[in-house]
């Protein structure tokens, strides 16, 4: 027998009680959206800025290496999306389209289709995600409501910039992937 | 060697010790403070709760649609009965790929496996990738705690260590500092691995998908760079339903850390052009777990590592005291079901005070099965010094004149015995503990004098 008809046929030897899968309610969240969502960023370590905010963040920094993905803002990047990750290492500013955020806890919901490849926002240095304000919704279950069955090999919640307190419970911010997170909400 | 043994010695370093307790209620209490956050808080443990329930009723039907949605995607399952075929499958996988390095992000899974030592012996290079993982690997060590594995060492550890390892200035423990040597040390490995395995947080029967969640990053630097994801996951992982994540991402990281989500929430479906997703579906001990009536629900577990930061026993006595790979209260009631004799004292390093209990997100009764496996240890192992004395407190209780008489022996005994009879090591109370005063008269007799 081999090891799957083993497991299966172990587990079905088990007499269980029935347990009905419980329905999930909405759940009411009234409070204000976007000033819940921008709290929420704050806390997760990101910022919320304007689009003049992204222009003055890379003249001041004066970053040379930028790849934009997001309609209407391709013109910011310096160079276009390689075939191979690998080629991002040296990324300064990745900027991506959200599909929507939570205002409960500023995650943002992302796929194959806003990330070009799928390290992207991972790897570059900083990250910019550029989010529609209409687009807020309350909380998790609303986002999953809102998910549907949309179907994408990929599908990323982010809330802020990669993190870690694995020294002595001191927060630092850029572990591995990206050391800041910008939202343009628009 | 047992709970207690393994704990004195971890409490040698009274200092650290402190810091270590004060530091896990301090997650506990951020825990506390955003869970009050949630008006429906409560209702979401009960709903995962019942979702889990589900889950464990029917779980050879959810594994069977998983495998079919994943199939369809073009991920490649695999079944493995324990540890040993775990490692057998992801070797076949590394060797059918040339693969001589992999990068890891946290899987408990495959440190219950011992998938490292394993994979080395046979000549691959593992890079544990989580920022405490990479830590304790170094030192050959196990990870102290499931969600934070190097809760156990101090910075000065760290930054001896670094220079060690990785030629950071001699002295430096600014953990920023540190973190951002592990930083550029790890980047090179994430862009040389060809293999990445991680763990899996949750795989949805309806889709065939799995969430893999961190704080760092660094399961998604692995994987993406990689050609190949190995995913590892325990057959209990499995949730019905996609929307059931809303309830379990909105309990997981508040519980873990106190934080509203993690950072990363990545949903696998199927791999990018080219490249490859397995996964590999683990028994290992499970479903001899779900059939133990009493015992199953320890299979709802989500591992948020919640009931050793509340455990006043965990925070006092560290996570290698356990001895086993997950510690705390929920390892004392998951340990015993792979080896019962191994792990006996486990269940009994616990004041079974409930607080585990009261924060488990998905609502296990911890401590209920810890004192139903003293009951199975106690029966199995016969008696020993302490029952012995219970036996004779229970007929000295059970006969009015015998505890009269007694009680007058004993007050006038502990007056005059030496301290070495008082506190010899049969008297475990005695530890670290003086006994009270003994008063003059009982009670009763005091109150025939005052009162009547």
């Amino acid at each position: 027998m081999s090891s799957r008809e083993d497991i299966l046929a172990k587990i079905k030897a088990i007499p269980m009680e029935e347990s009905p899968l419980p329905e999930i309610p909405a759940f009411d969240f009234l409070i204000d959206h976007k000033a819940a969502f921008i709290r929420a960023i704050e806390a997760n370590k990101g910022e919320v800025i304007t689009k003049k905010g992204l222009k003055d963040f890379i003249d001041i920094n004066r970053f040379e290496k930028i790849l934009s993905l997001v309609n209407g803002m391709e013109s910011l990047s310096t160079q276009p999306l390689p075939s191979d990750a690998h080629e991002l290492n040296d990324l300064e500013v990745a900027i991506i389209q959200g599909q929507f955020g939570v205002a409960e806890n500023g995650a943002i919901w992302l796929t194959d289709e806003n990330l070009g490849l799928r390290a992207l926002p991972f790897i570059t240095e900083h990250l910019v995600i550029v989010l529609e304000e209409k687009s807020l919704v309350s909380n998790m279950h609303e986002a999953y409501q809102r998910i549907g069955a949309q179907h994408s090999g990929f599908g990323l919640f982010i809330s802020g910039p990669s993190k870690t307190a694995d020294i002595e419970q001191s927060l630092v911010i850029g572990a591995h992937g990206a050391k800041s997170l910008r939202v343009v909400l628009r | 060697m047992s709970h207690p043994a393994k704990a004195s010695e971890f409490l040698q370093d009274a200092a650290k010790a402190k810091w270590h307790d004060e530091t896990l209620w301090f997650v506990r209490d951020k825990r506390d403070t955003i869970s009050k956050t949630i008006p429906e808080w409560e209702q979401l443990r009960e709903l995962a709760s019942q979702i889990k329930d589900n889950v464990l009723a029917n779980l050879d039907h959810y594994l069977v649609e998983f495998e079919e949605k994943a199939k369809a995607n073009g991920i490649q399952v695999h079944w493995a009965k324990d540890a040993e075929e775990h490692n057998q499958i992801v070797l076949s996988i590394l060797q059918n790929h040339q693969c001589q390095a992999i990068v890891k992000s946290k899987s408990i899974l495959t440190e219950e496996c011992h998938l490292n030592p394993y994979l080395e012996k046979n000549g691959i290079e593992v890079v544990d990738t989580d920022l405490g993982e990479r830590i304790v690997q170094f030192l050959n060590q196990p990870p102290s705690h499931i969600v934070l594995p190097a809760i156990h060492l101090k910075k000065k550890d760290i930054s001896e260590l670094f220079h060690e390892k990785l030629h950071t200035e001699k002295g430096n423990e600014d953990p920023a500092y540190l973190t951002h040597a592990a930083r550029l040390h790890l980047r090179e490995k994430f862009l040389g691995a060809k293999v990445a395995i991680t763990g899996v947080n949750f795989g949805i029967a309806e889709t065939g998908e799995f969430v893999v969640c961190t704080n760092e990053g660094n399961a998604d630097m692995g994987v993406h760079l990689a050609d190949v994801h190995i995913a590892c996951m325990g057959i209990e992982k499995i949730i019905p339903r996609r929307k059931d994540l809303g309830v379990f991402l909105r309990l997981l990281a508040r519980s873990a850390t106190g934080q509203p989500i993690t950072n990363y929430n990545s949903h696998f479906r199927s791999p990018s052009l080219g490249k490859e997703i397995h996964i590999v579906l683990v028994d290992n001990g499970r479903t001899d777990q779900l059939a133990r009536e009493k015992f199953k629900n320890s299979l709802k577990c989500i591992r948020c590592g919640a009931c050793m930061n509340t455990c006043p026993i965990y925070r006092r006595s560290g996570g290698y005291s356990y001895g086993s790979v997950v510690p705390g209260p929920i390892g004392s009631i998951l340990s015993p079901g792979l080896d019962v004799k191994k792990y006996s004292s486990l269940p009994f390093a616990s004041t079974l005070c409930g607080s585990c209990t009261d924060v488990c997100p998905v609502k296990i009764n911890i401590h209920e099965q810890l004192y139903e496996w003293r009951q199975e240890i106690t029966k199995a192992q016969g008696t020993n010094a302490k029952s012995i004395s219970m036996k004779i407190a229970n007929g000295i209780f059970a006969v009015p004149f015998a505890y009269q008489v007694t009680g007058a022996m004993m007050r006038g005994a502990l007056k005059i015995l030496p301290d070495s009879i008082t506190y010899s090591g049969l008297n475990t109370w005695g530890k670290q503990r003086d006994l009270p005063e003994t008063p003059e008269a009982s009670f009763k007799d005091w109150y025939k004098k005052n009162r009547s």
